[in-house]
């Protein structure tokens, strides 16, 4: 229990005109060095959640419930706090590369604004830092890349530059949300083995979020469920993949078997193996 | 800047009144405020525009007026800028406090205020016009102009991806602001600048105009209309050429934030 890096308690979150609740009482461990996997489909308020521990929900979100980030919440804590904590001890990596870096801030400057932000290394060696972290993901001209605009990047660079920039400061823990949606497959294996290596160098523990069962038990340890703002099911990864008690997670394995699909049929969908009209959770 | 003939329209009818200023800072014709015998002269090749009512050389006075003319609109839009701009970025990151409301209303009540009014009551403060009281009215009376488009910028800006992720990497609220926001509305606070500076000349001609602006002793365009009054149905000259510099200046500055405008905004380039 006292090794918890994070601990979520009953979280909710409510968005003032919807009726239910984006996330509704969520509870969730991560330990240090763990790997954690949140599956949902769009809307289940899997990024609410994700955002709600960085502390950046918008104003008007109503958040209960308790997050426990070593022993202490959260919850209310103050801004200035919170932003010493975010990029340092907890970073994240978002979906879209394209829209996620700043358009007007060479990259070079912006992965070395986090170094900067929490006292990280010496003017000096910041640019050496920051080629050092951009060769670590994978970045192969890391020179060019620091002192290229975000436009001049593509996709899979891009990412890889925010993967750096949620690296560098070595966090305990990494949220990623979607990292590899946004990437085509091939781009996408070869980012998240890089993601892989980053993490074992740095010894941190990650929530990673995704709608993609396939890349989640890749990465992970543990997976948690989510639908319509709640867990329904959470467990290893082989309990999940193996013997799924919710028919809602059955239902996410069993379209992600493309196997047994004829040539030219149809492909399955969630509705074939469980009805929603019927669900009671 | 294909097919954008505001900009490079604009651009040149600025670059003329700049020019005429630089010139006018090494040589004009004559001395311009010496008053010499030959009054209300018709354009010659002696005196390109004529002389006026003291019988000061009118190219001469047009060349050195339009000095004060981008002088008033530099340091107006420059008292605009520098406090509209932080003033409308406070306002849309406190967007949700009482700040940012208060920030806002107060400019409200800024903007209702004429420029002509703010510049009598300073003019009556410090006991007499004068250059210095003329471009704190105007700068001050487009204080909300500059409050609001930077608001409107910013409260964009702070909706991207780019936001959310500089805040999560640790990013203080101040820090987002000077960083991020500030250099991704500069193009749209040029363009304020560029429709602003336009106002700026037309507001500090009226005001010379009506004695609230620069002292007789430095040639202004506006001054130079009022001076022409007397005279205003025996020799049009006299009015026509401050008229024409100040609506070319005028124009000219509106069409390059136009232009400046279409070239930032890639909705507005769709639609033509």
């Amino acid at each position: 229990m006292t090794d918890d890096l994070l601990t979520i308690d009953d979280l909710s979150v409510r968005f003032p005109g919807n009726r239910h609740p984006a996330v509704d009482r969520i509870s969730l461990r991560i330990g240090r060095g763990e790997r954690v996997g949140l599956i949902g489909e769009s809307g289940s308020g899997k990024s609410v959640t994700a955002l709600a521990v960085m502390g950046l929900l918008a104003d008007n979100a109503k958040t209960t419930g308790s997050i426990r980030w070593q022993g202490d919440e959260l919850l209310g804590m103050h801004d200035a706090q919170y932003s010493r904590l975010r990029g340092e001890q907890i970073s994240m990596v978002f979906q879209e590369p394209m829209t996620a870096l700043d358009p007007t801030m060479r990259t070079g400057r912006q992965v070395a604004e986090v170094l900067r932000l929490h006292g990280g290394a010496p003017a000096g060696e910041a640019r050496s830092r920051v080629l050092q972290t951009l060769a670590k993901v994978g970045i192969g001209d890391p020179q060019r890349v620091a002192d290229s605009f975000p436009y001049q990047l593509s996709g899979g660079q891009r990412q890889r530059v925010l993967i750096a920039m949620a690296l560098i400061n070595t966090p305990d823990l990494l949220i990623c949300d979607e990292p590899t949606t946004a990437l085509d497959v091939t781009v996408q294996a070869r980012v998240l083995e890089l993601l892989q290596g980053g993490l074992d160098l740095a010894g941190s523990a990650l929530l990673f979020i995704s709608h993609d069962l396939a890349v989640v038990s890749q990465m992970v340890d543990r997976i948690a469920v989510i639908y319509e703002g709640r867990i329904v099911e959470s467990g290893t990864r082989s309990q999940i993949l193996n013997a799924p008690q919710h028919p809602y997670t059955a239902g996410l394995i069993a379209t992600a078997d493309l196997a047994n699909v004829p040539a030219g049929g149809r492909l399955p969908v969630l509705d074939d193996f469980w009805k929603r009209t019927d669900r009671g959770h | 800047m294909r097919r954008n003939p505001a900009l490079l329209i604009g651009a040149a009818m600025v670059a003329l009144v700049v020019v005429f200023a630089l010139i006018s800072a090494v040589w004009t014709p004559y001395n311009p405020t010496e008053v010499t015998p030959g009054r209300l002269l018709p354009p010659s090749t002696a005196h390109l525009m004529g002389t006026d009512g003291f019988g000061q050389d009118i190219a001469s006075r047009v060349l050195v007026g339009a000095r004060s003319c981008l002088l008033v609109g530099v340091v107006a839009v420059g008292i605009g800028a520098l406090l509209g701009v932080p003033l409308g970025v406070t306002a849309a990151v406190n967007q949700h406090s009482w700040l940012g409301t208060v920030i806002m209303r107060a400019t409200d009540i800024v903007y209702a205020f004429p420029a002509l009014l703010l510049a009598i009551i300073l003019a009556a403060a410090r006991g007499s016009g004068s250059t210095v009281t003329a471009m704190t009215a105007i700068g001050i009376a487009s204080i909300p102009a500059f409050a609001r488009v930077s608001r409107g910028a910013a409260l964009q800006v702070l909706s991207q991806d780019y936001i959310i992720a500089a805040r999560s990497a640790g990013t203080t609220p101040g820090g987002i602001a000077w960083r991020h926001v500030l250099p991704n509305i500069t193009p749209v606070v040029l363009v304020q600048a560029s429709v602003s500076f336009g106002l700026a000349i037309l507001a500090e001609a009226a005001l010379s105009y009506l004695g609230l602006g620069t002292p007789p002793t430095t040639p202004t365009w506006g001054r130079m209309i009022y001076e022409s009054q007397p005279y205003l149905y025996t020799n049009l000259n006299l009015a026509l050429w401050p008229g024409l510099f100040i609506a070319i200046a005028v124009l000219g500055f509106n069409l390059l934030g136009d232009g400046l405008r279409e070239l930032v905004d890639p909705t507005l380039q769709d639609v033509r």
